[in-house]
């Protein structure tokens, strides 16, 4: 059925640890080669890490799961070097119709923020993000990737995990000081380990389907409640790569999938929304039921659950792989450092915390939208109906229509590792939230704020001060701390004065060309902003003193934590 | 508090005429949605979540 995308088969190639006497043992296994797991192999690579990823099967998802991508994930692709290839790959929209029965109530367009590198989310299939992130792990020494390589079994003690691997040259043994286990809503390491993801069923069946339009299509998400094509159910029709489109339908509780997702089945009811002569081939269906659960807790000994095993919700809102990202991108760092000696054990307990907040939110808006979606009960239903009967004359019962909402990623506000805040910033942005891009300068070229964050410590400092000796002093004391970059923000173009600034303290400026930067993080004269090294805002100050630096460093590396 | 349960109508008779004369010609279903309509309508002038919650929690503690 599937003709716009053939899934690559990756070779199983035996490794040295099937011949060894005694197994052999690495600091890092990850089970799982979905996103979580690739993910989390780059991002360690990129700090030095090395890994060996298993996985039971040799190629990237089978038919298209997750399509939207939402900016914070290209955010962190940008960070793995693979962010551009699937913004080029994939389709960009902004706008959408939303219809109730017959008639279209009204329509949108996202109007996203300017200045952004990247877009606020772009539709492209999961095998297409999946084989990026397969490609990107070639570049790295460090990754040992393991196709047809199954885990059968584990044990973890405290100190030491053993695995038991099957591949197609028999079984093996391997040990290693921590597991991350990626393997997905079924988690069968969770199961063997006798641990549970807790939640809500939706009582209620999903057909997704995928299809090729013949002819052209508008690019935009059409959404459906109560259409007559499908009585009391909802539809969804969005565009993907390859002039793919996505296609879910709402079928109840009572149907029965296997019936449901049979061709004859599927096709007369895509007639009947696609309206009358549009051709299409259908390139593959599938029936789901969404649930919404966590672990509640996501390290048990050294196993830490990622992604899917670790938290799933159901697809309203793209927050399954969004939200599996940004748990890589807050673990990677922090096992890294604990890896290499630079930080306390405990630093790997706030991936819980941070994450766990941002499960809750995860599911929580989710369950929101799934509700609105199928209303539980007769009086949600008339609620739900008079919304959006009223949102095709009334502009603010449009901000009540709610079939999904935009992925956005979760801010660590209460986190241990944010340092305190004493003075005051005139920006949205807080302590332990993602950066917000903007565009820039640098050796006379356009660039992006978001290029420069991130994998090590980062320090923003606006050097446009009266006096600037002192200013320089301080930078001089972090210019050559480990694990720490320097960003020194200038404001205007005066190219003498730059250079000598930068040949004092041997360090490269950035022009803010545009004043975005200014704007967007109040960044005044000898102002500074800490980054962590996934890119989360961890200090700030209006002016620059190295103590303080230095001791934030310690605290968002976790040494706080031990006393 | 913030939410006003003291008296506020302008002209509570009034109100109370055009609130019954609404419902005087529908039957329950067409009610409930003409309620529901207006809840949303009010809701939305009002706006303040805290004072929205504080309604809601008096709306479901009534018998
Ligand atoms: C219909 C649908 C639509 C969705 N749409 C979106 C969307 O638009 N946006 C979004 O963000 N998310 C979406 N999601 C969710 C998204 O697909 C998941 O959140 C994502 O795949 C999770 O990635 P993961 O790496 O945690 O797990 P998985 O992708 O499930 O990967 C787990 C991997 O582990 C391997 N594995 C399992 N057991 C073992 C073992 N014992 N040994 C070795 N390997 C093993 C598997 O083969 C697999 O490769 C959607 C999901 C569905 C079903």
């Amino acid at each position: 059925m599937q003709n716009t995308y053939t899934n690559p088969i990756y070779p199983y190639r035996k490794s040295a640890d099937q011949n060894t006497a005694t197994p052999a043992h690495h600091p890092v296994v990850i089970i799982g080669a979905g996103p979580g797991g690739l993910a989390l192999s780059i991002d360690l690579a990129l700090q030095g890490i090395k890994s060996v990823v298993l996985d039971d099967n040799n190629t990237v998802s089978v038919g298209s799961r997750a399509i939207c991508f939402a900016k914070r994930t290209l955010e962190i692709m940008n960070r793995y070097g693979c962010g551009k290839r699937m913004v080029d790959k994939g389709i960009t929209w902004k706008k959408g119709k939303v219809f109730f029965q017959s008639e279209q109530v009204y329509d949108f367009d996202l109007l996203a923020e300017d200045h952004h590198q990247l877009p606020a989310f772009i539709n492209l299939q999961q095998y297409y993000f999946e084989e990026y992130l397969v490609d990107r792990t070639q570049d790295f020494p460090q990754i040992d990737l393991r196709w047809k390589n199954k885990v059968l079994a584990i044990e973890s003690t405290k100190n030491l995990n053993t695995l038991t691997v099957a591949t197609p040259d028999g079984e093996y043994t391997i040990t290693s000081d921590y597991v991350l286990s990626a393997d997905g809503a079924n988690s069968k390491i969770r199961t063997m380990l006798g641990l549970e993801s807790k939640g809500q069923v939706f009582q209620d069946r999903f057909l997704i389907a995928d299809v090729v339009m013949k002819a052209d299509f508008p690019t935009e998400r059409w959404f459906w409640f109560d259409p007559p094509f499908h009585k009391n159910q909802s539809a969804l029709l969005h565009r993907q790569a390859d002039d793919v489109w996505r296609i879910d339908l709402q079928l109840g509780w009572d149907a029965d999938p296997d019936v449901e997702k049979q061709e004859e089945v599927v096709r007369p009811r895509i007639e009947a929304m696609l309206g009358e002569g549009i051709e299409f081939d259908l390139e593959w269906s599938s029936v789901y039921t969404f649930q919404c659960r966590k672990m509640d807790h996501f390290i048990h000994n050294n196993v830490i659950f990622v992604g899917d095993a670790a938290h799933q919700v159901s697809p309203f809102g793209a927050r399954g792989a969004n939200g599996c990202i940004q748990s890589v991108d807050n673990l990677s760092w922090k096992l890294a450092r604990v890896l290499q000696g630079k930080a306390p054990v405990t630093l790997l307990e706030t991936y819980n915390t941070e994450r766990q907040h941002a499960a809750n939110e995860n599911i929580m808006n989710s369950t929101r939208s799934t509700d609105f979606i199928t209303p539980k009960n007769e009086i949600s239903r008339i609620f739900r109906d008079e919304t959006l009967k009223l949102a095709k004359n009334y502009n603010f019962a449009r901000t009540l229509v709610n079939s999904g909402r935009l992925s956005l990623p979760c801010s660590y506000n209460d986190s241990p590792l944010n340092s305190i805040e004493v003075e005051t910033f005139n920006t949205n942005l807080t302590l332990g939230s993602a950066p917000k891009d903007a565009p820039l300068l640098i050796d006379n070229r356009e660039s992006w704020l978001i290029d420069y964050l991130g994998n090590t410590f980062t320090l923003m400092v606006n050097i446009d001060v009266q006096t600037p000796e002192k200013l320089i002093a301080e930078l001089n004391l972090l210019a050559h701390q480990d694990d720490l970059k320097l960003l020194l923000v200038t404001g205007n173009n005066d190219e003498a004065k730059n250079s000598r600034i930068q040949t004092t303290i041997a360090h490269q400026i950035i022009i803010d060309h545009k004043n975005i930067i200014l704007d967007r993080y109040d960044l005044t004269p000898g102002s500074t902003y800490l980054f962590r090294p996934d890119q989360i805002i961890t200090g700030r100050w209006k002016s620059l003193s190295n103590v303080q630096v230095s001791s934030a460093i310690q605290t968002a590396l976790g040494f706080e934590l031990e006393k | 508090m913030k939410l006003n349960v003291e008296a506020n109508f302008t002209d509570p008779d009034a109100f109370y005429a055009s609130l019954t004369d609404l419902h005087r010609n529908l039957d329950r279903q067409q009610s409930e949605s003409a309620n529901a309509r207006l809840i949303l309508l009010l809701a939305n002038h009002i706006g303040d979540l805290t004072i929205l919650e504080e309604a809601l929690t008096i709306a479901g503690e009534v018998k």
